[in-house]
């Protein structure tokens, strides 16, 4: 199990849980991250910028710090 | 009767909204366009029916004021019917609100928006199959080109007539176990939404519901817990996602049974983001489509401005010659000349352009990649990413900005980007800006005070973060797709903001620079320019500013106009070293925001924010202002 920062741009992975405040885990569920749910990673902004995913279809755009929330698994 | 339209953000609720109602609500290809809520009337079938336009919400459990007003909404006001617009492109997402739509308890209509989208992409959907598996009428609609709109009010009508309930779907066994045994408890009580409803959002965690129900049946509490124990230990998961997942499961299986995916071919526009956001080039394009912008705007305004002014100042002389030129009449009447010209030669040839083009890179997708971009740079003074939309709205005027701070979920991030937003020289400073600075000092000189103001905004930020640090979690943002925007709209959307400037501040510059000219008709300018005398002599200006810059705070336009009239001559160069120009520029740009600003700061953040960002910006212009003259000395 790696943190969505780990995962190199172009990779499919599977969500595992949300590692934060319960605001956080709602948030991020509402938005397609649900365990079980495939993500990838489309690219990263530079400077330490942040993540572009695909998450079920729809492109959504989580900052680093978040990003290190996600704990997902290679599929 | 009332409808609302509710969907999830970027779905095309305001643009549907608009159709029928003209242009009334903000439109914007991001997410949070709409932080309020807006409402008109419509005929539909000889009835008046009243429709609210509600922002975008992923679920009715909102997590930041904006989305809160959903539930708030649906709960306080009586609505007759629900018009639930998706977008057909993201069907399985937008079905997870839906069938949590289901559960309130009122007429819904489901409407499946972008359907032309959703052909380039190769998506076929059924939607007469969809209807039987919800049970709720399905229609499709392109709103963007009108289609299908008249059809859906048709139908929703009828539903409301008929008040139709939808059935809701039922969840997995553990869940409904929960929901039954908590309704019982609800059972006396009258709620403006089906009570399902509102245990489901119980079970979700829902903070204000669960006050204000505990309040009621005060033992309710531990019942929850007990049924939250009981689920969180049968699946290893919280209840939040349990029912989250149960909505995907039940959605996904939906849109499988209607969907199918043909083959496409990736286009140019499918492309595009491989080279506006690429880690080098993506920044070259930032540079130049906004480079282009600045120049376009620049370009166009000084077209105009110049032959304009020439004939108002033409004008001007002929009405002092013909009448007394120090009498009274002479003094009122160029006065108000003075603030006709001020708004039709200086302030609208920039603002035209400017609107258009900021309505243009809105519509077509193109703010949420800026802030994308930007994130890293923003997190530098302290926000992230999502700031942006506050910052770049700002340049059009500061007003909605200060509003668009509801899409944060952090309080310390919406006092911080309203601060900092304030900072931005809306639509009004660029009236300054371009009417004065580039146009007798030079446009580099302009270009410069942008990226000074920049500068300058991102210091006060780090300054900021350090008694305020930051602890939000950063940035979560939904990328839109391109999409072209259409003349209308973008028109529309223009004549919607010039129309403002025309009708409720273009009267005030006029009224403004007429009372002017009666408080120098009778001396009583000298008091109030005393009253600025200590900053003019710091910042090395005429003391005549000093009147300008106090009515400046009702309508920054004002303290230009007005230096015009302070002077006696709309031929600035003649009264003001390039130096002083800029100086006070600088100034404008930063001190105290406009009435209207101050106001929705206070409605937004409460009166000590509003207090306090108003002070902020005093010190930071005076600083900014001096640091430009010292510059100038020095040099």
């Amino acid at each position: 199990m790696v943190n969505l920062l780990q995962v190199k741009n172009g990779y499919w992975v599977k969500v595992v849980n949300v590692a934060g405040g319960v605001g956080m885990e709602r948030r991020l569920a509402q938005l397609g991250f649900l365990p079980g749910n495939k993500i990838r990673v489309i690219r990263s902004a530079p400077f330490h910028g942040p993540l572009l995913l695909d998450v079920e279809g729809r492109e959504i755009v989580l900052g680093r710090g978040v990003a290190r929330s996600v704990m997902v698994e290679y599929l | 009767m009332r409808f609302a339209l509710i969907g999830q953000p970027n779905c095309g609720k305001s643009t549907l909204f608009n159709q029928v109602a003209g242009y009334k609500a903000e439109t914007g290809n991001f997410a949070g366009t709409t932080v309020t809520f807006t409402e008109t009337k419509v005929r539909v079938l000889g009835d008046v029916v009243e429709l609210v336009d509600l922002p975008g919400t992923y679920t009715l459990l909102g997590t930041n004021p904006a989305e809160r007003v959903v539930l708030d909404y649906l709960v306080d006001k009586p609505v007759d019917a629900i018009i639930n617009v998706i977008d057909a492109t993201h069907l399985v997402q937008g079905l997870t609100l839906t069938l949590e739509l289901m559960e309130l308890g009122r007429p819904l209509v489901l409407v499946i928006n972008m359907m032309d989208e959703a052909k380039r992409q190769g998506l076929k959907l059924d939607g007469e199959k969809l209807e039987s598996l919800l049970g709720i009428p399905v229609m499709p609609m392109i709103a963007t080109r009108g289609q299908g709109i008249r059809e859906a009010f048709t139908r929703t009508w009828h539903i409301a007539q008929e008040k139709r309930i939808p059935t809701p779907k039922v969840y997995s066994e553990e869940i409904e176990k929960s929901v039954i045994s908590l309704k019982e408890e609800l059972e006396k009580d009258n709620y403006p939404v089906s009570r399902r409803a509102i245990v489901v959002k119980l079970l979700e965690g829902d903070p204000v519901l669960t006050e204000q129900v505990s309040r009621k049946i005060p033992h309710v509490l531990e019942h929850i817990q007990k049924e939250l124990d009981v689920l969180c230990h049968q699946s290893s998961r919280q209840a939040v996602w349990l029912i989250a997942s149960e909505r995907q499961r039940l959605a996904r299986e939906m849109a499988r049974k209607v969907s199918s995916q043909q083959q496409t071919q990736l286009t140019l526009r499918d492309r595009l983001d491989d080279y506006l956001l690429h880690p080098f080039w993506g920044y070259v394009f930032l540079l130049a489509i906004l480079g282009l912008f600045f120049y376009v705007v620049y370009g166009f305004g000084k077209m105009l401005e110049e032959p304009l002014l020439n004939f108002f100042n033409h004008l001007d002389m002929l009405i002092l010659n013909a009448l007394h030129a120090n009498g009274f009449i002479a003094q009122v009447v160029s006065g108000a000349v003075q603030g006709i010209s001020g708004g039709l030669a200086i302030v609208l040839p920039y603002l035209v352009p400017f609107l258009v083009g900021l309505g243009f890179l809105e519509d077509i997708g193109y703010l949420t990649r800026i802030a994308f971009m930007m994130d890293s740079l923003m997190h530098r003074m302290g926000l992230h990413g999502k700031a942006i939309v506050p910052f770049i709205l700002g340049y059009g005027c500061n007003v909605p900005a200060i509003m668009s701070t509801r899409i944060m979920e952090d309080k310390r991030d919406r006092f911080l980007s309203a601060a900092l937003s304030t900072m931005v020289p809306c639509a009004a400073r660029l009236a300054v800006v371009f009417g004065l600075v580039a146009f007798y000092v030079g446009p580099w000189a302009a270009l410069g005070i942008y990226f000074y103001n920049l500068l300058i905004i991102a210091i006060t930020g780090r300054i900021i973060t350090i008694f305020l640090p930051e602890d939000s979690p950063g940035l979560i943002l939904e990328m839109p797709v391109y999409r072209w925007p259409t003349v209308k709209t973008i028109t529309a959307k223009a004549w919607f903001r010039i129309r403002e400037f025309i009708f409720e501040a273009w009267p005030i510059l006029i009224i403004g620079s007429v009372v002017l000219a009666i408080m120098n008709y009778f001396s009583v300018t000298r008091y109030l320019d005393a009253l600025l005398q200590p900053f003019n002599w710091l910042l090395g200006l005429p003391r005549e500013v000093g009147t300008p810059l106090i009515f400046g705070i009702f309508r920054k336009e004002l303290s230009l106009i007005m230096l015009a009239q302070a002077f006696g001559t709309t031929n600035y160069a003649a009264i003001m070293t390039p130096q002083q120009m800029v100086v006070f520029t600088v100034f404008v740009v930063f001190y105290v925001p406009c009435l209207a600003t101050i106001i929705s700061i206070r409605n937004e953040l409460g009166a000590k924010a509003m207090w306090a960002i108003s002070a902020l910006t005093v010190v930071v212009a005076t600083f900014a202002a001096l640091l430009v003259r010292l510059g100038f000395l020095l040099f």
